[in-house]
């Protein structure tokens, strides 16, 4: 399953060879690229990625947004949700153990929505592709939008 | 300066490594498991992407996904970005390779939207990890919010905007 995206790549690349040679290496070509294009950025957003999943662990976001920490504990779980860039399989099994040692369902729903739709650490990549002030407007739009999803799970779980 | 941020970085690392030497060594492993991660799913999306930009033509993208695609376009869009995998900074490559091909900007809002917050597999995996309740409510909250999103975005952008993000993802996808 893993791989699934690198079968469908080889797949399509086959396929594509066998039609027409030179609009395939035309397309790797495009395909390097947007990755070159992306490298400086994708390569510090690793680095930050990387310290900051050793710096939390789940003991110090549990603190953070632990049992009894309401409306401050929801603002701040968006704000780590915000400014972290962790994946989701390690992201969600994290915050089923948040939960079983006492963090709000709140607080967890405002951390997943913003680790997910809001990236601070991904801007500048954003800001390449859609311009600063759109970027913005759409991560501020995510975070406002997150705010409402957590008061939502927190009520659908009360 | 391109790797300003990289070099930030680099600065924050040894900073950690002098103060918390444990630290940058557990940061070390990992960063690791995340470049295996990274080299999982970008370069096969960015070989897909390239093809779909090389074999698929802008008439054919602007019918489907284009101004005056209609629901059916929102729908699309909502479903390429949530059959998507891969963490959000994927979403912008393939949005700029989008909006070459005339998909209109709503429908691209759409798909980074479905791409950020409503993958298949990760949903399967939220159920499972948090269960049905926070799932179902964060998925039916998240088709409303994005669209919503999506118009007011769509709305407040203005024509030297849109010229701009289009003339920049020509210039990005060559």
């Amino acid at each position: 399953m893993e791989y699934v995206f690198y079968i469908a790549a080889f797949l399509f690349l086959g396929i594509s060879f066998t039609k027409d040679k030179g609009k395939t290496m035309q397309a790797l070509g495009k395909a390097w690229t947007t990755f070159r294009t992306i490298l400086p950025q994708l390569l510090g957003i690793l680095l930050f990625t990387g310290m900051v999943l050793s710096i939390t662990n789940s003991e110090v976001i549990s603190r953070i947004i632990g049992q009894q920490s309401g409306w401050l504990g929801t603002l701040g779980a968006a704000v780590i949700g915000s400014l972290t860039l962790i994946p989701g399989f390690v992201a969600l099994p994290m915050c089923a153990l948040l939960l079983r040692n006492g963090a709000g369902y709140m607080q967890i729903g405002a951390f997943v929505s913003t680790l997910m739709m809001v990236g601070v650490v991904t801007f500048p990549m954003e800001k390449l592709y859609l311009g600063t002030k759109t970027a913005a407007i759409r991560n501020g739009l995510a975070f406002l939008f997150s705010l409402l999803v957590a008061v939502i799970i927190g009520w659908v779980h009360r | 300066m391109k790797y300003k941020f990289f070099f930030m970085m680099i600065v924050l690392w040894v900073l950690v490594y002098i103060g918390k030497p444990y630290l940058a060594i557990q940061a070390v492993e990992l960063t690791l498991s995340n470049v295996y991660q990274m080299f999982l799913i970008i370069p096969p999306i960015f070989i897909l992407l390239g093809l779909l930009d090389v074999w698929v033509p802008r008439q054919t993208m602007a019918r489907f996904l284009g101004e005056g695609s209609g629901i059916k376009g929102i729908v699309l869009s909502f479903v390429a970005g949530a059959m998507a995998a891969g963490p959000l900074y994927g979403a912008f490559p393939a949005a700029a390779v989008f909006l070459k091909k005339q998909v209109s900007f709503r429908n691209v809002f759409i798909f980074i939207g479905a791409w950020s917050t409503v993958k298949v597999p990760m949903f399967l995996f939220e159920w499972q990890s948090l269960g049905w309740r926070f799932a179902i409510t964060r998925l039916c909250l998240n088709i409303a919010g994005i669209l919503l999103i999506a118009w007011v975005l769509d709305t407040l952008l203005k024509p030297e905007d849109r010229r701009w993000i289009r003339q920049q993802a020509d210039d990005l996808c060559m």
